[in-house]
């Protein structure tokens, strides 16, 4: 893997690896695109401005086949919804608190409540059908019971306003970030940016059904290059837009915010496993509103490192040569990181 | 065409010179194009909304069907149709998409108003507020009938904006919430425009109603018609007529910098220029939030009086049911950004709205029980407006406690914008407030049009609707959950088998829809007489006193209300 690792590294110390690195290039033999763990990269994609669904990734074959990082294989059941009947299996930590609150508190209070009242109408219905109850009662009031069901949803409401209000709480009580990304939603595409690791630009646009498919990944999910962050890193998302309001949100995440033009929205993230998470725009932004997906790639911290080296200016921050652990990052030193940068954010 | 109608003593005289003829209609042209009778008004209305509820369930209709597979299916050939309607050249495949956009749109603009309202307000409102206060006519009966001819060059302004350009395709893909600026510089060609014409004359026609139901319920209830002893549909009526005073307006006003944003270089909304676009969402949602009490209010009306009647027995609790109204009024107010919390916002605006909505679960909770105990102890029959009240007591409290999911602004986040908002606010509407419409139609069947429904094929009607909209609406909730995002026509593998059965429950639904209209037909035209009470004993407001159809001119003499 090392090895990998390394000539990536080096394609990339040489400019040959371009911001798709990680992609398999769509319209590639079909030999190639048999193996996703070992995709050539490709040269600089053309960014295709009129771009459909059809035809978004149609890049140029490989010109300079390099290697690339393994790309992860989306594991079934995690990241992307499956017909569950249920929220999604979240990897944060806020993600848990939230489908507890949910499945623990809310689920199970609606469901009674629901049921409460279709009890009562149908002992009603029952009970004092004319047939039964010829002589309806006269009877319209009673205080007792009026100051009971005003009170006891008030009650209820205290209940779940209390984990409501901690959760909310949790939300905007971020640890320390790690790693900070821009994501800049585009009609149709989502940017994303790498500001403390060498400014670099992940351009993300949806896979067409066929190379999803080709790849075993899920139909109108799959993009061709994925947001990579670290496992078990605090990430911090700028959220913003280049024209119309979006939203980015990754379900598993517990995570939406939307992207409005000229402003940076920030939320966060902590992913506790490996593998890739699917998610959505979520707010019309036009035509192509759903054909604008989002993947996030969770990888163990050397990858993240490796595939940060393989990126077109791409270095950890503070990373100098010595300081780095070893592996393929070493490589990285080859372009030394910009120090202004780290200092602003860690 | 001297109108008197407003004022008591100038109608008796009136009446003199008729010659005591208080059935005295005009002709054919005077009395549907000129009208100032609210009943006329009224069943123009009512028309009028059946026609938009008939284009709009349509256009529902082509959506399912486009979303019972994954992957796009038949949206290219329905844009090359409109293609060729205008003789444009074949739609490409961001056309297509952007018919879409535009079907969603007019789908939810349509349904909110020009059916729910003006059946609601305008349809039952006109028709059944002054009798049961024992009024002769509203207020200003004039004001009545512009109020009502605003709304078809509305409605034709919606319907033409659909075959012109619209920014990416033919038509206004932005939403019924016409978020800026995807409304403004993200989608140039006059389509917003008209659209943003149509919500105009519409709220416009809204406002003008709003002051005449004040009017007419603050000004000319009978003698010993107190406020406090006023049917709850009228306190319905009272409180929606508020809201759309006080809505309204700032709807007007958010859509008009929307006009001049796009139009004359303005930048309340365009970061660029300094502006916000969030500020329009907040604008919004300040006339939104209000709206949908404005959609729901009339239905807890009308569903109060077909309760009591049916359980023979008044309403339990009825300063309360009339005061949970106010409240709902007022709260609604104050809780509009919970439409927005995925915006970017402040945690301490998160924990307040999140407080605030879940507040307004205490009133309404309070009807519901109500509703239950007006029929405790009742002699309960289950006749077709029956059925359709209980059915909405239970729908709308599913779509409630999904709604107080909903509220908590950390649960939001995932539920934000996806399938799960959907299956709430049509449960809450589609199963909720047409519920309610369908109850007060066949309520009030015979007292309007002097002809019985049938009952068997009511019921045929009522039992197809219930089931096809649970089936329809339910699965949504799981989709949401797991993430699908509205205003789609494409999704996800895994999300195809809730989405398949969706548009079997559409098609359920439809089925019932039939049943509905043949029953309206066979029974306006072979319908059994009915009786001035149809109802019985249970049936106790003033609309029952009088003829079925009630006189042209109806309370002559003022009746005296103890």
């Amino acid at each position: 893997m090392k090895t990998i690792f390394k000539l990536a590294a080096v394609a990339a110390a040489f400019g040959l690896a371009p911001a798709a690195a990680l992609a398999v290039v769509p319209g590639a033999p079909a030999g190639t695109t048999d193996t996703p763990a070992l995709a050539p990269a490709a040269a600089p994609a053309p960014a295709p401005a009129e771009a459909t669904p059809a035809t978004a990734n149609a890049a140029t074959p490989a010109a300079a086949p390099a290697a690339a990082l393994p790309r992860t294989a989306p594991t079934a059941g995690i990241g992307q919804p499956d017909g569950r009947l249920g929220l999604q299996e979240q990897v944060s930590p806020i993600g848990q608190e939230a489908a507890w609150f949910h499945n623990m508190i809310l689920m199970p209070l609606i469901t009674v409540i629901s049921a409460f009242v279709l009890l009562l109408l149908g002992w009603v219905m029952f009970r004092y059908r004319r047939g039964r109850n010829p002589t309806p009662s006269r009877n319209t009031h009673n205080t007792t019971l009026e100051v009971v069901w005003t009170l006891v949803p008030v009650l209820i409401l205290v209940v779940i306003a209390v984990p409501s209000i901690r959760l909310l709480a949790h939300q905007y009580d971020p640890p320390r970030a790690d790693v900070t990304i821009k994501a800049i939603g585009n009609q149709w595409w989502w940017d994303y940016e790498y500001p403390d690791h060498g400014n670099f630009t992940v351009t993300s646009r949806i896979l067409t059904d066929e190379q999803a498919a080709a790849r075993g990944e899920p139909r109108q999910l799959a993009v061709a290059d994925r947001m990579v962050v670290p496992v078990g890193t605090t990430i911090r998302m700028i959220v913003t837009s280049n024209d119309v309001i979006h939203a980015w949100g990754v379900p598993a995440f517990w995570t939406k915010i939307d992207a409005v033009p000229g402003r940076l929205n920030e939320t966060w993230f902590r992913a506790d496993r490996t593998g890739v998470f699917y998610g959505v725009c979520y707010e019309l932004c036009g035509a192509q509103h759903g054909y604008m997906p989002i993947a996030v790639e969770v990888v163990t911290q050397e990858q993240f490192r490796a595939w940060i080296a393989s990126q077109p200016g791409g270095h950890m921050p503070g990373a100098q040569p010595a300081a780095a652990p070893a592996g393929g990052n070493t490589i990285a030193g080859a372009e030394p990181p910009a120090a202004t940068n780290q200092s602003a954010t860690r | 065409m001297t109108d008197t109608t407003a004022n008591a003593v100038h109608f008796e005289a009136a009446s003199h010179d008729a010659h005591h003829d208080a059935d005295h209609k005009p002709g054919f042209f005077v009395r549907w194009f000129m009208s100032t009778n609210h009943k006329d008004i009224g069943t123009l209305y009512l028309i009028f909304a059946v026609v938009a509820g008939i284009i709009g369930g349509a256009i529902s209709g082509l959506m399912r069907a486009e979303l019972a597979e994954p992957g796009i299916q038949y949206l290219g050939a329905w844009a090359n149709s409109i293609h060729a309607l205008v003789g444009a050249k074949p739609a490409e495949f961001n056309e297509a998409l952007h018919l879409w956009n535009v079907l969603i749109s007019a789908h939810g603009l349509i349904m909110v108003f020009f059916m729910v309202m003006p059946a609601m307000i305008g349809g039952f409102g006109n028709w059944f507020v002054p009798i049961m206060i024992g009024a002769p006519d509203m207020a200003f009966p004039r004001m009545n009938n512009i109020s009502f001819w605003l709304l078809p060059p509305a409605f034709l302004l919606l319907l033409g904006s659909q075959f012109v350009p619209g920014g990416t395709g033919l038509g206004a893909g932005v939403g019924w919430t016409v978020y800026a600026p995807l409304s403004t510089s993200g989608s140039p060609g006059p389509s917003v425009d008209m659209a943003i014409f149509a919500l105009h004359l519409a709220g416009a026609s809204s406002i003008l109603g709003a002051v005449n139901f004040i009017t007419t319920i603050f000004n000319m209830r009978a003698p010993g018609m107190t406020l406090h002893k006023m049917p709850l549909f009228v306190w319905s009526i009272l409180v929606t007529a508020f809201l759309l005073l006080l809505a309204l307006p700032v709807l007007a006003g958010a859509i008009t910098m929307l006009l001049t944003d796009r139009n004359f270089g303005t930048h309340f909304f365009d970061a660029r220029g300094g502006g916000d676009p969030v500020l329009y969402q907040h604008l919004f949602w300040f006339f939104g939030h209000p709206e949908v009490y404005i959609m729901i209010l009339p239905g807890f009306g009308m569903v109060s009086q077909v309760i009591a009647t049916f359980s023979r027995k008044p309403v339990f609790g009825y300063l309360g049911m009339a005061y949970a109204m106010v409240a709902i009024g007022v709260i609604g107010f104050v809780v509009w950004a919970h439409h927005m919390f995925t915006v970017g916002m402040d945690v301490n605006t998160k924990m307040y709205f999140t407080a605030a909505t879940m507040v307004i679960a205490v009133p309404t909770g309070i009807k519901i029980f109500s509703w239950i105990a007006t029929m405790w102890g009742g002699s309960l029959t289950f006749e077709t407006p029956m059925l359709w009240a209980i059915g909405f007591i239970f729908m709308f409290t599913v779509g409630g406690v999904t709604g107080v999911v909903l509220a908590n602004a950390g649960v939001d986040t995932v539920m934000h914008d996806t399938y799960y908002v959907v299956a709430h606010f049509h449960y809450v509407l589609s199963l909720g407030a047409v519920f309610s419409l369908f109850a007060g139609w066949h309520y009030w069947f015979g007292k309007m049009w002097g002809k019985q429904y049938n009952e068997i094929l009511g019921k045929l009607h009522f039992w197809f609707f219930f089931i096809g909209v649970n089936i329809l609406f339910f699965p949504m909730h799981f989709l949401g959950m797991e993430g699908q995002q509205r205003r789609t026509p494409s999704y996800a593998d895994a999300f195809a088998p809730g989405n398949h059965l969706a548009t079997i429950g559409y098609i359920v639904m439809a089925i019932g829809m039939v049943f509905f209209f043949i029953n309206v037909f066979w029974s306006l035209f072979a319908g059994k007489k009915a009786p001035d009470n149809q109802w019985g004993e249970g049936a106790t407001t003033l609309e029952w006193t009088l003829s079925s159809p009630p006189p042209y001119h109806q309370f002559e003499t003022l009746p005296k209300v103890d």
